[in-house]
């Protein structure tokens, strides 16, 4: 069953009024970002800025390390009679690893959990999700809530079509 | 809830509603290419043509096509190569810090900032990796990569090198935060698309995308955080760029103002690099809803900002110079200003300290004409900063007998050239099919900002509780 709404306010109070009633809602589909559309669909946040945190740290430590073991370990140099190795001038290359890693660690993960690929196929309940309709999804397979009702639900919440889909 | 400011301007004007978004970019996407296009592609195509015939005698018969010598061993090089950087900068701060700063006058320039701060980097790192002589074995001088020399690696200490890694991780992150945005315009475009050829493009590159409120929920974590690395990030390299020359001991480049009067430079001269790009495509895309007055307004005032910057630092450094009693270093600055490079100096203090000063002035500020006249006299002065900074520190060496002159070949001009004909090809590529404005950030503000849409507002609350208060009858 998909809900076809055209104001992302009354989408968002829709989602309020049919969870109310005990309906369970699939996944709602906007074609920009509607703040506070996750609190009301009940999603947790993304804990994405924890696995940037993660690679960022991954990146300074495997600069240091190779700055360390190259300019220190492995072929120490005499440049300009200073140390082998010094923190100051690790400094730059260290910052700059950490926000590579950080950035590609957390852009990376974040293609894997919300399935982004290059030619992934999209899951598309209406084709104006992305143009300017705010489209809500039931399964009805997974409500034990009449059909009809569902639909009803959906009407009096504000939606201007609501059609059945098979996917 | 989104509450609208009776002070403010709105940010889109033409009483746009959401699927007009949509229409207004996608149609340049979808219609036929228009002859002004094909004679900006065949202009751009024809620079770049020129350019590498120069490029591929320097590659060919080696740098020495240049006209360095012994004494200027840096010039057009290194001049174009912090040139097209300090363009780049200003990309990264529309679509970082004021992301940050939640400035929404950003949303309908960033894509086209962001895909001018790309494009500048690329031209810039054609002129480090032309440097190397044999780019062929670049990767070797500019990469730790495991050799046969035992294995002998990179110099870390150097500032050349932290260059290399700020450079390409700049490059990497803008590349990235610039893909993510364009995903769900990307996706937008495929549901219109009518032909099997764009459908299959664009839907190989909107990566799957279904606009799902869990992947929204996750790509504005996303786009937050990549701001926050992002922002860091642009002061970094531009700072690194200025250690090249302040962690040497030439008079006029070891001082340590150099990093924030670098940064600020690279603003300002990035910001005047992106008027100029908006007021064409504006003009030529019939974008004024979008890309209003307002916002080039907006763009003038940081141009007054980090232009009075620069003009501070300029007279900072010559009190500096005065103040350390340092013979060399004073000599360093009165010689630019009266030496043999007179003109280019001050070329660079009208182009950089005194035009901008003309945007206090309401009038100038808001006519297009005269900011598209001053954003390229600023690019002109940027580019003369430069040429000032190295070129005049450089030509008087400290032993007299080893003092020159730098005359540029035609191979110099020619490499210059091959990276404008590069910068336009790749822009006019970007403008004809990819989408210019990032449609969804558009969309997200048309509410708080659009000019129609708080009377819209109204009447669909009140249709709302209306209905709210007759469930049955209205629709039974």
């Amino acid at each position: 069953m998909v809900g076809v709404f055209d104001d992302d306010d009354v989408l968002l109070n829709a989602v309020t009024k049919v969870r109310e009633s005990g309906i369970r809602i699939h996944e709602c589909y906007t074609p920009f970002p509607v703040h506070g559309l996750g609190d009301a669909l009940g999603y947790k946040r993304s804990k994405l800025p924890i696995a940037a945190f993660l690679f960022g740290i991954l990146g300074t430590s495997l600069a240091l390390l190779m700055q360390f073991y190259m300019m220190g370990i492995d072929w120490p140099m005499i440049i300009g009679g200073k140390d082998f190795t010094s923190i100051p001038t690790f400094f730059p290359v260290t910052f700059e690893l950490t926000v590579l890693l950080s950035a590609l660690g957390m852009v990376g993960t974040f293609m894997i959990i919300s399935d982004l690929r290059p030619y992934g196929k999209a899951k598309i309940f209406d084709l104006r999700a992305t143009d300017d309709k705010y489209i809500m999804a039931i399964n009805l397979a997974k409500n034990s809530i009449d059909t009809a009702e569902i639909k009803q639900t959906l009407v009096n919440a504000g939606a201007i079509e609501v059609n059945e889909k098979q996917n | 809830m989104e509450v609208t400011s009776p002070v403010r301007k709105p940010l889109v004007t033409g009483g746009k509603t959401v699927h007009d978004v949509t229409v207004d970019v996608c149609r340049r996407v979808e219609e036929k290419p228009t002859i002004t296009w094909f004679l900006a592609v065949a202009a751009s195509l024809g620079l770049l043509t020129i350019g590498l015939y120069s490029v591929f005698r320097t590659v060919w018969d080696g740098i020495g096509m240049w006209g360095l010598n012994k004494t200027v061993g840096w010039a057009w090089d290194i001049t174009n190569f912090v040139w097209w950087v300090g363009i780049g900068h200003a990309g990264t701060l529309i679509s970082a810090i004021l992301l940050l700063f939640r400035q929404r006058w950003r949303m309908s320039i960033n894509r086209a900032a962001e895909a001018m701060t790309i494009f500048a980097v690329i031209c810039a790192a054609m002129f480090p990796v032309l440097h190397m002589g044999r780019p062929w074995l670049g990767a070797y001088w500019a990469l730790p990569l495991p050799n046969t020399f035992g294995s002998l690696w990179v110099n870390f200490n150097s500032p050349l090198l932290w260059d290399v890694f700020a450079i390409s991780t700049y490059f990497t992150v803008s590349l990235v935060f610039w893909y993510i945005g364009l995903i769900p315009d990307f996706a937008t475009i495929r549901d219109r698309a009518k032909g099997i050829i764009s459908r299959t493009v664009y839907g190989a590159l909107s990566f799957g995308w279904n606009g799902s409120a869990r992947t929204w929920e996750r790509y504005e974590a996303v786009a937050l955080i990549l701001a926050g690395l992002a922002t860091p990030l642009v002061l970094s390299v531009h700072t690194i760029v200025s250690f090249d020359f302040a962690t040497s001991v030439i008079p006029g480049w070891h001082t340590t103002i150099f990093p924030p009067y670098f940064v600020a430079g690279a603003i300002f001269s990035g910001f005047a690099m992106v008027l100029t790009l908006m007021l064409i495509t504006r003009k030529v895309y019939k974008l004024e809803d979008y890309i209003t007055i307002n916002h080039i307004e907006m763009m003038n005032i940081i141009i007054i900002v980090t232009g009075s910057i620069v003009g501070v630092a300029y007279i900072t450094e010559l009190f500096m110079a005065w103040y350390s009693g340092v013979e060399y270093e004073q000599y360093a600055f009165l010689n630019r200003a009266t030496g043999p490079y007179w003109w280019a100096y001050w070329t660079m203090m009208t182009c950089n300290v005194v035009s901008p000063q003309l945007f206090w002035i309401k009038k100038i500020r808001t006519s297009i004409v005269a900011t598209f006249i001053l954003s390229i006299v600023v690019n002109i002065g940027m580019w003369f900063e430069r040429f000032v900074i190295i070129v005049t520190s450089l030509h008087r060496d400290y032993l007299p007998s080893s003092w020159a002159m730098f005359q540029p070949t035609i191979y110099d001009l020619g490499d210059f050239i091959f990276t404008i004909g590069l910068f336009f090809t790749f822009f006019f590529l970007f403008a004809k099919f990819f989408p210019v404005i990032n449609m969804a950030e558009v969309k997200s503000i048309l509410k708080a900002t659009g000019e129609k849409q708080p009377t819209m507002r109204e009447s669909q609350t009140t249709t709302q509780t209306a209905e709210e208060m007759t469930p049955t009858t209205s629709k039974n």
